[in-house]
């Protein structure tokens, strides 16, 4: 059985600089991998090479998801396919009501599917419920996205996105920086419960303790644009204590 | 040239949606304007002295008036000799007495237009005067209106049936040499709405006016009169589309609103005028001036209008606040694509003491359009305990595009409040490709950001039409990405 998200010998610039220089990664339905990495390593390129995201050209390599190349589908069409990524520093668009947007983007990928668009008033329902997952309170969904939000709240309503959008395949780039200790949680629980085994998460961190919450089936070590080390959640731990130099020496 | 920005050129290419003509006998008088053409206007419309010979003194001030160039818009030069400055459909000489006298075609042309007359007046409870040309042709819902005591006619009726109020009232907002447009306005108006609402009477429903230019070489020169008397409500819409052309139509009308003691105007306006092909080439020229003056104290005149059409738009909706304690309020947004230009802003003069004024507008501009906002704010001695407030934002879609502020203020009294907010920005590549990336369409994720961008003014206009606004600026700018 192949695997929901397979990267091969991928090669990426922005520019005529190279960002992303031959990755190559299996991601199964089912796991839940890390990616790790020093700053400027190419983790956040490779999230938004995965979503589409305008300003990066791929030199070489290919992308499978879900057994189709996803190179051939645009942005717009990789989300309505059950790709999410929760963006490490989500966008304000002022007077754009939280919960229209959220159920446009519902309503996309269910008509995607043929299914019949969900009306305001059941959508409400639902996405209530997720706000109080997420210990939100309501009048986050009647104000402009991310208008005015605290970073840690920014960072909650990404995961209350993904949450209604139950996503096949999860890029979660730096969901865990800016938050405090009980908002971490908050979101490590969100994440938790969105496990299962016809999906997968990838989550790009800087820190252990995200990991701590959120169990991990591989960590993956990125730097320079290369995937250094793999290895199982004691990887994680080992960064912790070492750092990531004596890697980088490694791959040198 | 980015694949996204051809893209978004090949969306901006779409044509008007709007552009037919409809194929109906005109009686429409030699071009040119002198004293004869007047008289030939005032004639055939049987008006009562007075009005000849305040159009007359209109005409001999405006042959001394010079056309203005101040506003940052470019045009070649108006052969104003070159209009026709009268045109009637021909079966009206005496005006249809119902629905079914009117010509057909007419009313198959506002059923492409969308406005299926009688349906939505009955279903929306909106009455309509609907101008075709320079005459009205069907008005409804009059009973209703008679019943409350309120007068809602063709500004030539009006003439007729309550020459005093249109008497005392006509040119004393914008007097006949206010300005090159209004004096040319004055001596040769045709028609337009006229409204009346009795002391104390809140009107039962939103009035409404559909324009439309139709007949070749005929500028339109509407003239539009209301009074919301002591005490009293109105809430008016205007909305309009034109024909496809290939010449420049002119269309330089004028509005004039009175408000006495405690009453409140609400004057609505989306206007999708064709705006001329890619190159510009076509459109029509608005060249309006709208004012309305807070007579009374405690009154309260509100302007909100959203503009997508017209080559060139030449217009500022001003409120002279002379009552203590009145309220002026200019809320627009502003949609220029392709080569249109649009000059709009608003003047708000406050003269009487404790007088507010909020002034929110928003420029959008697209393709190669010159979006100019300018706006007075002037307090005079006596106007104590004035307060202003202004937000300007305008927002670029594109590289070729242009958004200007020009904010006059003048205050003369020492204890004036003036607050000028203003800020451009640029549709993000952030902002669109979070959309994108949530599954939105390109078209939905720009029209969303518009729509949010510009929400501060949809939310003054009557529901019905902020649905209407919103598919407007759907179509003015669908796909357009920056």
């Amino acid at each position: 059985m192949t695997a929901l998200l397979s990267i091969r010998d991928l090669h990426v610039k922005v520019g005529d600089r190279e960002v992303l220089r031959g990755i190559n990664l299996d991601v199964p339905a089912g796991e839940v991998h890390a990616i790790m990495g020093p700053n400027g390593s190419g983790k956040s390129s490779l999230a938004h090479v995965l979503a589409g995201k305008p300003g990066y050209s791929i030199t070489s390599g290919s992308v499978t998801y879900a057994g189709r190349d996803l190179f051939a589908l645009p942005a717009e069409e990789r989300a309505r396919e059950g790709l999410f990524l929760g963006f490490q520093y989500p966008v304000e668009i002022p007077g754009v009501n939280n919960t229209y947007l959220l159920r446009a983007a519902l309503n996309a990928a269910r008509k995607h599917r043929g299914q019949p668009e969900i009306d305001a008033y059941d959508f409400l329902e639902v996405v209530r419920g997720k706000a109080r997952q997420m210990h939100m309170d309501e009048s986050f969904l009647s104000r402009g996205v991310n208008e005015g939000f605290s970073g840690g709240e920014k960072k909650r309503n990404e995961i209350l996105q993904m949450l209604v959008l139950e996503p096949r395949l999860a890029i979660l780039d730096e969901s865990d920086s800016g938050l405090d200790i009980d908002a971490l949680r908050i979101v490590a629980d969100g994440i938790n419960s969105l496990r299962d085994p016809a999906r997968a998460i990838v989550m790009v961190t800087h820190y252990q303790r995200l990991l701590d919450h959120v169990q991990p089936t591989q960590v993956h070590v990125l730097a320079r644009g290369r995937i250094v080390r793999s290895g199982g959640p004691e990887l994680a731990r080992e960064l912790e204590q070492r750092g990531y130099d004596w890697l980088l020496e490694e791959a040198a | 040239m980015t694949a996204q920005d051809q893209h978004l050129e090949n969306v901006l290419a779409r044509g008007y949606q709007h552009g037919f003509v409809t194929d109906i006998e005109s009686d429409t008088v030699p071009p040119g304007l002198d004293e004869e053409t007047i008289r030939f206007i005032s004639a055939r419309k049987k008006e009562p002295q007075f009005l000849l010979d305040w159009r007359l003194r209109a005409l001999e001030r405006w042959f001394t008036m010079k056309e203005p160039h101040w506003a940052k818009v470019h045009y070649p030069p108006i052969d104003y000799q070159a209009i026709s400055y009268y045109s009637a459909p021909k079966a009206t000489t005496d005006g249809p007495k119902s629905l079914s006298e009117v010509d057909p075609k007419l009313l198959a042309t506002y059923e492409k237009l969308g406005v299926p007359l009688h349906e939505r007046a009955r279903l929306a409870g909106v009455a309509v005067d609907a101008v075709f040309d320079s005459v009205s042709v069907a008005t409804t819902f009059k009973a209703k209106l008679a019943e409350a005591g309120v007068v809602f006619c063709p500004f030539s009726e009006a003439v007729q049936s309550h020459p005093e109020l249109v008497e005392q009232y006509l040119g004393s907002v914008v007097p006949y040499g206010d300005n090159f447009y209004a004096a040319l306005n004055s001596a040769a108006f045709t028609d337009g709405s006229f409204v009346y609402i009795p002391p104390g009477v809140r009107c039962p429903m939103e009035l409404s006016t559909y324009f439309r230019i139709n007949a070749a070489k005929t500028g339109q020169f509407e003239r539009t009169l209301i009074i919301a008397d002591a005490g009293s409500h109105v809430s008016y819409l205007e909305g309009c589309t034109a024909p496809m052309r290939d010449e420049n139509q002119l269309h330089a009308a004028v509005v004039e609103l009175v408000a006495l003691d405690d009453a409140q105007i609400k004057y609505s306006t989306v206007q999708n005028w064709y705006p001329g092909d890619a190159q510009g080439k076509g459109g029509i020229y608005n060249f309006v001036t709208k004012r309305g003056e807070c007579r009374g104290r405690n009154s309260k005149i509100s302007w909100t209008q959203v503009e997508t059409g017209s080559a060139i738009t030449w217009k500022y909706p001003s409120c002279v606040l002379l009552g203590d304690n009145s309220v002026g309020e200019f809320y627009s947004v502003a949609v220029t694509n392709n080569r249109q230009q649009a000059d709009t802003g608003t003047k708000m003069i406050h003269l009487g003491a404790n007088t507010r004024s909020t002034i929110i507008s928003k420029g959008i501009s697209a393709g190669h359009a010159q979006n100019t906002y300018r706006g007075m704010v002037s307090v005079m001695p006596g106007a104590t305990g004035a307060r202003n407030f202004t937000q300007c934002d305008s927002l670029l879609i594109g590289p070729h595009c242009g958004a200007h502020t020009v904010p006059y203020i003048e205050t003369k009294n020492p204890q004036a409040v003036v607050e000028h907010e203003a800020s451009t920005s640029r549709i993000g590549e952030d902002q669109l490709f979070y959309c994108l990336q949530r599954g939105l369409s390109e078209e939905d994720a720009v029209n969303m950001i518009v729509s949010g961008f510009c929400r501060s003014v949809l939310k003054e206009l009557p529901m019905e039409f902020a649905v209407e606004a919103q598919n407007l600026l759907a179509v003015s700018l669908e796909g357009a990405v920056g």
